[in-house]
């Protein structure tokens, strides 16, 4: 029973949606249920992943293993370690809330949105248990599909034009992963476990192809500077949950594959190349700080944070350092509540006043107190406030950046400016000040619903804020090991 | 039940508080939600009294509460630090803010945000706890940020005036410049110390400091305590971050006591006094420091001259004030800046609350030039804050006497580069010092009543400050009641006496070994040795320059708003350029507002347009979209749908292909 854990977390919300499809949009209510049963029972079942971790062991833990495709020796290889296992909850979790999200607010084909996101959630689970390359690319490729329907089909006004630069963005990039998949179960004499590819020995011009052709693909899932800019037409487009789940969790795909992938099986290209990589981060955290800055659109502002955020993700691994490869892992984490709830926040308004225009509201603390206090609180998470999730991340990257070279600790520091700046200069213009406009007059504040949801999410910044010792604790070990590896040079 | 379990009870007892006024407010109501604060904060009172006395007789505490993370070798704790600095810190802290609690009964009586406020203010007392009680940098930081937070929440209480939510955004933004800093010292610490505990960090001092830091070749502990400083320069608004302060009175007036005069603004001080056991391995950092405060003290007491709104009369003499603490670091004398924050805290939350006394009692109007002869109405209020003007200007035998004079002779003792300066600086502020505290003094209490004149258009600049609500038809002043008068008074006693501890807490045991003096820093030392008690440097002090200063000072504003007050009016008009340099505050929020605020925000539309939507958007997306697009078309040529067309391509592709194998296979390339 034990061991069959990841499958369950992979296969029960994929095969519960079929249920949900088939009730079709009809019976809105019984699929708004099922769908939430479907959710709750997907993240329950992950929760023994926490409970009977070890973290002692930097090994894989519930391992399954079966064969699959026997012909090229493809199996379905499953595992999580210290790494992967909190984003398997994040994500079951983060479902949970998409789902409640969209209980009334998605009146058209309710059956299949609901359906979609369960798929999708499933597949996510895949990647982040995967440890067969194929397999890896096929759960990666395959939880495409559904963001790019939720996208096309229940978006705004330019959804087509987002979806396609979405898809075709992400495609490409990944078609070069495929290359390296194949070029390494070649080398490796005919694997395509991923752990066996860890103990591989390349040399190194090998090694900073393969170690490219993961990053064009991967960057762009982060995303990174310069591949960014269909994040933020997405994000605008994307139904709220879309959006949701695209910073909560989409985002950190590209981030975990750098962890599973670029970093343990060509270390010596990762070394060669971090101050490529470093500058591309410092790049992400200041030059899309100032973009963020003046943006007109509360989504695309958000967009462009969590870009921002991101950069603190891939600069922290490639400072090789424990805190800050930890921070880095934290951040990804706080990130998928913070930023969820932050596009929740956005979306509570967007279903009131149909605008994501900063310039359409002022003075929403006069009609929506509840809301009010929430979205300033989220607010000073994004902005990396002491006691949220926010900070910690950020904090341990900061820390292990001036560890390895002041400046650049000097410059990922400024986010500190950069980031209370664009985020709180929003909640000035949005939240305070005099009720802007007659419609603002008539906001209504959020229901139980809605309370609940965001409700949540702040106690899980909160408590991850201020005892974010469980959540390092569970790395460490697995940390120690890729730092291990890729410390250990693998030329041949 | 164990001194830890009170320790934590200190800074919890507070948040309780504001928990349940914040989140039960409505079902408590209005009396409900200050009791429960006021309690929680009387308690905290009351337990810091108690651990005062415990460590009065030998106990001190360093210990943790429980691991908050740990990562790379680095473990941070959430702890507390009991020694005599913390407990005068958490003594000052809870005593002004409880009478700052039982003040605002009165003051925020007709305010709808009631129960808000009060949450706000006990989490403010929480958090400021958090930050003195702290054994470490992390929860420093937190507690620091914390603060920080709650005094944006504090300005923009009001927050459907533009006015206070422009002030609260920049006030946050202005301390996140300093925080930066900050962040980049306990970095450089954590780098190089391995640890963030107080304790461990102190006893490598003397290793760090012979090491450089490694890319940039500086000096290890000058970096750090100059980054540290920044920090502080944030928090306790030092010149050039000065510019947040004046705008936070836009805040209700019980805050601009607590938060920012008496509590939340010393965190700086009390950050350097806390690691004096690194300022003291860097005389650069020290003299860094006593220059910035030295412009501070005299630059900010010019402005509060001309200023005509009465608590802004009273943030520009806080900065001033402020800015004598930070001297008071920079030589050395971290004693001395306590004490000085101490006696500070108590004459200027006098100050603020009684001009919150004023101003209710005009019906929120806080333009001076619109008051006058009021001591016969707010007789109390008078009194009080007359008290609080002597002990600010620095006469004796009030609280600021004793402190500033120290101060200055600390100054004048000091041997770092640029104490010289600081200590022209610090003279000549104690004249300017005497001239704005009783220029208030008298603008606002003595000569012709104003306040019945009904408003002109004159007033431009200082009307936006004012609460809307009417004011217009004449005003008949009265004093305020007992729930606002009883704090001034309470306060009035330290206000006069705190400063008769000089030799207890200045030359005695008060300290013990919170406060490390490095050998070759004498200044304490011989201060030391040349006081004979209380009256006896009353007698010193009248015969020497800073008394006569402050006395003349004292004058001048006695001669100018009360026998002469049609001359201020010419003056001003005579001097100029000075005069508008000074109304323009030197011009630093023109200056930040296009630089800063302007260029940012055109850096970023730079960034967006040319970077993101023309460079990688315009030409490397949609461009490589467009070259499918004309690739596509030329291929499409090709495809005429002639057969022979193809074959012939076929045959010289395969052809083609063929010799570019025979070539590789000769080189040995497949």
């Amino acid at each position: 029973m034990s061991t069959q854990l990841l499958s369950l977390a992979i296969w029960v919300p994929i095969l519960g949606a079929l249920p949900v499809f088939a009730l079709g949009s009809e019976r809105r209510g019984l699929v708004r249920w099922l769908s939430l049963a479907v959710a709750v029972a997907g993240f329950l079942v992950t929760l023994p992943l926490y409970t009977g971790f070890d973290a002692t062991l930097a090994s894989m833990q519930f391992v399954e293993q079966a064969p699959w495709i026997t012909r090229f020796n493809v199996q379905y290889l499953l595992g999580v370690d210290g790494i992967s296992m909190p984003f398997i909850l994040l994500n079951s979790l983060i479902t949970v809330l998409v789902v409640l999200a969209g209980w009334e607010v998605i009146e058209e084909k309710q059956a299949q949105y609901m359906g979609a996101f369960l798929i999708m959630s499933g597949l996510m689970n895949g990647i982040f248990s995967a440890l067969d390359g194929v397999l890896f690319y096929v759960f990666f490729e395959a939880s495409l599909i559904p963001m790019y329907i939720i996208i096309g089909a229940w978006g705004g006004p330019n959804r087509v034009y987002a979806a396609i630069k979405f898809f075709l963005y992400t495609l490409l990039g990944s078609l070069l992963m495929l290359v390296a998949l194949i070029w390494l179960f070649l080398e490796s004499g005919g694997s395509f476990s991923i752990l066996d590819w860890h103990q591989l020995r390349i040399g190194l011009t090998p090694q900073i192809l393969i170690f490219i052709a993961f990053l064009v693909s991967f960057a762009v899932k982060v995303p990174m500077w310069p591949v960014h800019t269909w994040l933020p037409d997405a994000h605008v487009e994307a139904p709220t949950g879309g959006s949701v789940v695209l910073a909560a969790i989409a985002l950190k795909l590209g981030a975990y594959g750098f962890v599973r992938f670029s970093l343990p099986i060509v270390p010596d290209a990762s070394h060669y190349m971090a101050p490529f990589i470093i500058s591309l981060s410092l790049i992400a955290v200041i030059y899309i700080g100032f973009v963020a800055l003046v943006q007109t659109d509360m989504k695309k502002l958000i967009a462009y944070s969590s870009i921002s955020h991101m950069g603190f993700v891939t600069l922290g691994f490639f400072i090789f350092n424990q805190i800050g490869i930890e921070g880095a892992l934290v951040q990804m984490i706080s990130h998928g509540f913070v930023s969820a709830a932050m596009f929740l926040c956005v979306g509570v308004m967007y279903d009131r006043m149909h605008s994501r225009m900063i310039a359409d509201y002022g003075g929403v603390v006069n009609t929506m107190p509840k809301f009010a206090a929430l979205f300033v609180f989220f607010a000073m998470a994004n902005s990396g406030l002491p006691a949220t999730s926010g900070f910690v991340g950020e904090f341990m990257v900061i820390l292990g950046a001036i560890k390895f070279n002041f400046w650049v600790g000097f410059a990922a520091a400024t986010t500190l400016i950069l980031g209370a700046a664009y985020t709180l200069w929003m909640v000035k213009r949005v939240v305070f000040g005099d009720v802007g406009n007659a419609h603002v007059a008539e906001l209504k504040d959020i229901g139980g619903r809605e309370l609940l949801v965001l409700g949540l999410l702040a106690a899980c910044v909160l408590a991850m804020g201020v005892y974010p010792f469980p959540f390092t604790e569970v790395m460490h070990s697995s940390v120690d090991n890729l730092l291990k590896h890729v410390a250990m040079s693998k030329l041949q | 039940m164990g001194m830890k379990t009170l320790y934590l009870l200190v800074p919890l007892a507070p948040l309780a508080g504001a928990i349940l006024a914040g989140f039960f407010g409505r079902i408590l109501g209005r009396t409900g939600s200050h009791v429960v604060t006021i309690l929680g904060v009387a308690i905290s009172f009351a337990l810091s009294v108690l651990i005062y006395q415990d460590v009065q007789a030998g106990n001190v505490f360093n210990g943790a509460v429980y691991t908050w993370m740990e990562s790379g070798g680095l473990k941070l704790q959430v702890g507390f630090l009991i020694d005599p600095l913390t407990v005068t810190m958490m003594l000052v802290v809870n005593f002004v803010s409880l009478m700052v609690h039982v003040y605002t009964i009165g003051y925020m009586a007709d305010d709808p945000g009631y129960q808000r406020f009060f949450s706000y203010i006990s989490l403010f007392t929480f958090s400021m706890l958090m930050l003195v009680m702290s054994n470490n940098f992390v929860q420093l930081f937190f507690g620091w940020e914390a603060v920080g937070l709650v005094s944006y929440l504090l300005i923009g209480f009001w927050y459907t005036r533009p006015t206070a939510i422009y002030a609260n955004l920049k006030a946050f933004l202005v301390n996140r410049v300093g925080d930066f800093g900050f962040l980049l010292g306990i970095g450089l610490i954590a780098a190089y110390a391995g640890s963030l505990d107080y304790a461990e960090v102190f006893a490598k001092g003397s290793e760090l400091a012979k090491l450089n830091e490694a890319v940039t070749g500086w000096p290890l502990i000058t970096a750090i305590c100059i980054c540290l400083f920044i920090g502080a320069m944030g928090k306790s608004a030092q010149f050039p971050l000065h510019v947040w302060l004046p705008d936070s009175m836009e805040g209700p007036t019980p805050i601009s006591a607590l938060i920012h005069a008496a509590t939340m603004v010393t965190a700086g001080i009390f950050m350097v006094s806390r690691m004096s056991p690194l300022f003291e391995l860097s005389d650069t950092a020290l003299s860094f420091v006593i220059v910035i405060g030295a412009i501070t003290t005299l630059f900010m007491a010019l402005i509060a001259i001309v200023q005509t709104d009465i608590k802004r009369v009273v943030a520009y003499s806080t900065l001033s004030q402020l800015g004598y603490m930070t001297m008071a670091l920079g030589a050395s004398a971290y004693s001395v800046a306590i004490f000085h924050l101490m006696t500070h805290a108590f004459f200027k939350a006098v100050l603020f609350l009684g001009a919150g006394s004023v101003i209710i009692a005009l019906h929120h109007e806080q333009d001076m030039r619109r008051m006058g002869g009021l001591r016969k109405y707010l007789p109390i209020t008078y009194v009080t804050m007359f008290i609080a003007a002597i002990a600010n200007a620095g006469l004796p035998p009030f609280a600021g006497f004793f402190s500033k004079d120290s101060i200055i002779e600390a100054v004048h003792l000091a041997q770092v580069p640029g104490a010289g300066f600081a200590y022209f600086c610090a003279l000549a502020a104690v004249f300017v010092g005497g001239l704005y505290s009783f220029r208030l003094i008298f603008f606002t209490f003595h000569g012709k009543e104003r306040f019945r004149e009904p408003a002109h258009g004159a007033h431009g600049h200082g009307a936006h400050d004012d609460d809307s609500h009417g004011h217009h038809g004449p005003v008949e002043p009265h004093e305020s009641p007992k729930v606002v008068t009883v704090p001034l008074i309470l306060l009035s006693i330290p206000a006069i006496a705190s400063g008769w501890l000089i030799g207890t807490i200045l030359y005695g045991k008060w300290f013990g070994d919170a406060i490390y003096i490095a050998e070759v820093h004498k200044g304490v030392e011989k201060m030391a040795e040349e006081f004979h008690g209380v009256l006896g440097m009353m007698a010193h002090g009248v015969t020497t320059l800073p008394f006569w200063l402050a006395a003349s000072g004292a004058a001048t504003a006695w001669f100018l708003y009360i026998v002469r007050p049609d001359l201020p009016a010419v003056i001003k008009q005579k001097s100029g350029v000075l005069a508008t340099i000074l109304e323009e505050k030197y011009g630093f929020d023109r200056f930040n507002d296009w630089f800063f605020a302007g260029g940012a925000r055109l850096i970023g539309r730079g960034l967006w347009k040319g970077g993101d939507q023309m460079l990688i958007d315009g030409v490397m997306v949609n461009g490589s979209a467009g070259a499918v697009g004309w690739i596509s078309g030329v291929v499409r040529l090709i495809q005429t749908g002639h057969i022979y067309q193809y074959a012939f391509g076929m045959v010289f592709g395969a052809l083609g292909l063929l010799s570019l194998m025979w070539w590789m296979g000769q080189r040995g390339l497949i």
